[in-house]
């Protein structure tokens, strides 16, 4: 782990679990794999505190254990998940683009629970709806349980590892620790409960439990369910190919790429190089409802998407119309490039851009020819390539005349390694966003008595519109704050939706890169 | 040395005019410190995106960060004692939920246990009620050895029964005493494994100590 990730695994920690949990978890990061008394030794934490915190990142799918020889308990942490913790907000807003405000609060229980039981999930979510419907209408269980099910449906949600049940009482000692397995098929299975009953609301909570008759008291599932985050990376890939090519082409191809893309949703696993591969006549009867384009339309579109330099969408065969595939890798590395052009050009100006994508494009050149062929005077060429070569977007290939590789005697080739190159740009990402949090902190910390001031007076104003108060006693209690103060909570208020902000945007290029780095590897 | 042409005159190696100076210029100044902390950027960077959609996550995210402060799952440092015990703390402190993990998913060492809480007498009068008396490293090493030979059953009939025991009663959330020593003498036998000199009813790490008792029994310090 760099140490850029691991500086941004323990502000995220911290921020999320507390000054404990964080101590535990970057140290577990630090040194791989231990067993509970190391880690307790080495941090200096009571054993009691250590045992609490591993118990929340277990429970978060932050840290996993494995049984060693002599019964010896190892823990370690998975870097990754940690920062997937940045993506949190993105993974409910999408939920709540396709399954509304129940998906929505699904999703987000799951999340800051890690894992839960279906029961537990429907209950809470009801509670929440009911919370914010009109009075006297309530929530009922079973259209939240519906939309569970439509979740698992789709793999949104999917089963944890349990326990294995053994029924015949086993001989030797209980294990250490259980041994969690999950069947592949079973990853998706909802337990087939009806769950009856509706929402509560917090203030009247005790004439509602009144109100149900025991009988109806729902049963409770065992098995627990967690947030299944490759099918969300799934989803977001898909949806940036489909932006992309709109933006390349049009709303219609766009709108055939998603379609394609639907098809292969379950079919296709996650990490394969392209899609299954899809005949024109399906994909024509799968068209949205609303789009009525000819077949012959169809078939057009589907020849220019094929013949696009770009190939996000190839032919792989003539049968039933012809067969067509979407290839996700070479949509995956020409995202990643874009990023890297799109950097380029905003860091060091458009001219620098042109001569990256020249050298993009030739893969190897030397630097006579960069000035010939992007049409750049010599000496500003020079100082481009240069630069760049120092921020590591380039790198120089040596190739000796002679077999003393003399200098004087050597050429030396620009070329753009894209994979080391998005590595360096998810490192910078990486120290981005630290920075970002760090810069957050520091505001808040600067500005914490002010902010406790107007959350007071926020709290009394409320309090007394509660209790039915003139509105003189309103103003004289807004007055407290003067005007200059208002006007640094203003700033600050628009200071930390700024970094908010742009920890979210810094995100989404971290999840392009990572997505290209991971599929390039798996290739290799 | 024989290509040395010309004492102390410096010869390139390579091609200069290749690098972009012409023979006999001027070369740049050599830097001879550090590049600036914050250097200014000629291009200055995009806006940030706008729209619903970001706005929104922009509020869930401070939202979430708020909640999460609120759950059960956020551990908080224990504050060192302050000289005046301040009367809004009272007011200022969040009420959390409990939250138990299910200790099925969990590795058996993970259960917390209440060491040494009460004092050797009751320990001893449970002891004798197991029939197993645990207070020094030799008689566990034996009595490891007996249970050994009788075979792991056994033992593990034990262990099952006090895990189920504890296990239920984590369930219903209750604390019990037979619980706790049930579970410290299970924690013992483990804790002998390791050969220490120290007495069993010693305190065995100096940080518990007094640190979170709850019940406030003053330890029986020897």
């Amino acid at each position: 782990m760099t140490q850029a990730e691991i500086k941004l695994c323990s502000l995220l920690l911290q921020e999320h679990f507390g000054e404990i949990v964080e101590k535990i978890g970057v140290h577990l990061i630090r040194t791989g794999s231990q067993p509970l008394r190391v880690i307790a030794h080495d941090t200096g934490t009571s054993l009691d505190q250590v045992k609490k915190a591993l118990c929340v990142l277990v429970q978060h799918n932050l840290v996993s254990y494995q049984v060693h020889k002599r019964g010896v308990v190892e823990y370690e942490a998975q870097c990754s998940r940690v920062l997937r913790m940045l993506r949190y907000p993105r993974y409910i807003y999408t939920t709540k683009t396709l399954y509304s405000d129940t998906g929505e609060l699904i999703v987000e229980e799951l999340l800051l629970n890690g894992k839960l039981t279906m029961s537990a999930v429907v209950k809470k979510v009801a509670d929440r709806l009911t919370e914010t419907m009109e009075d006297g209408k309530t929530m009922d269980y079973a259209e939240v349980s519906n939309t569970f099910v439509r979740l698992a449906d789709t793999h949104f949600v999917q089963r944890c590892p349990s326990v294995p049940t053994t029924e015949n009482s086993d001989p030797g000692p209980p294990p250490p620790a259980p041994t969690l397995v999950i069947n592949e098929k079973d990853m998706y299975l909802v337990p087939k409960l009806s769950l009856i009953g509706k929402g509560k609301r917090r203030r009247s909570s005790d004439e509602d439990a009144a109100g149900e008759p025991k009988a109806k008291r729902p049963k409770y599932t065992t098995d627990n369910k967690e947030a299944n985050l490759d099918r969300f990376h799934q989803h977001f890939r898909d949806q940036a190919i489909v932006s992309a090519v709109a933006n390349r082409m049009d709303q219609t191809s766009s709108e055939i790429v998603r379609t394609m893309l639907r098809m292969s949703e379950i079919t296709t696993s996650s990490s394969a190089p392209f899609t299954q591969p899809l005949s024109s006549n399906e994909i024509f009867r799968s068209l949205p409802v609303g789009y009525n384009i000819s077949k012959q339309v169809l078939d057009q579109y589907l020849t220019l998407l094929a013949d696009d330099p770009l190939e996000f969408v190839g032919k792989s065969g003539d049968s039933g119309g012809g067969m067509y595939v979407i290839n996700l890798h070479k949509a995956l590395a020409s995202l990643a490039t874009a990023t890297l052009e799109s950097v380029v050009q905003e860091r060091f100006g458009s001219r620098c851009a042109r001569i990256f994508r020249l050298v993009l494009q030739k893969k190897h050149i030397e630097q006579k020819q960069v000035e010939d062929f992007a049409m750049i005077p010599a000496k500003e060429a020079k100082d481009m390539l240069y630069k760049m070569l120092s921020e590591n977007f380039m790198s120089l290939q040596e190739i000796p005349k002679t077999p003393d590789h003399a200098p004087s005697r050597t050429f030396y080739l620009y070329t753009v390694n894209i994979l080391s190159a998005a590595r360096m740009l998810l490192h910078r990402c990486y120290k981005s966003i630290a920075n970002l949090i760090e810069r957050r902190q520091f505001e808040t910390k600067e500005n914490k008595r002010l902010l406790e001031k107007s959350q007071r007076v926020e709290a009394i104003i409320a309090s007394m519109q509660a209790t039915g108060a003139e509105e003189a006693q309103l103003q004289e209690i807004e007055e407290m704050i003067t005007a200059p103060e208002r006007q640094q909570l203003e700033t600050l208020k628009r200071n930390v939706n700024k970094l908010d902000a742009s920890e979210i945007q810094v995100d989404e290029t971290i999840f392009l890169l990572e997505s290209y780095i991971e599929c390039t590897m798996k290739r290799q | 040395m024989a290509g040395n042409k010309g004492r102390g005159r410096a010869a390139y190696t390579f091609n200069i005019e290749a690098v972009g100076f012409s023979k006999g210029e001027k070369l740049p100044d050599v830097v001879l410190k550090p590049p600036p902390l914050f250097p200014d950027t000629d291009y200055k960077p995009v806006p940030l995106k706008t729209g619903e959609g970001e706005e929104y996550m922009l509020a869930l995210k401070q939202e979430l960060r708020e909640t999460m402060k609120r759950m059960p799952y956020f551990i908080e440092t224990p504050e060192e004692r302050q000289d005046i015990e301040r009367y809004s703390k009272r007011y200022m402190k969040v009420y959390k939920e409990e939250w138990i993990p299910d200790w099925r998913r969990l590795p058996r060492e993970m259960m917390p246990r209440n060491k040494c809480k009460k004092g050797p007498k009751p320990k001893k009068a449970k002891d004798a009620g197991k029939g197993t008396p645990l207070t020094n490293t030799e008689d566990v090493l034996k009595k490891m050895e007996e249970l050994e030979k009788r075979g792991d059953g056994e033992k593990s009939d034990e262990e099952n029964e006090e895990k189920e025991g504890s296990k239920e009663k984590s369930k219903e959330g209750d604390d019990d005493d037979d619980d706790d020593a049930a579970e410290q003498e299970e924690y013992d036998e483990e804790e002998q494994e390791e050969e220490n000199d120290y007495i069993n009813s010693y305190f065995e790490d100096g940080d518990d100590f007094g640190a979170d008792s709850d019940d406030n029994m003053d330890e029986a310090t020897y």
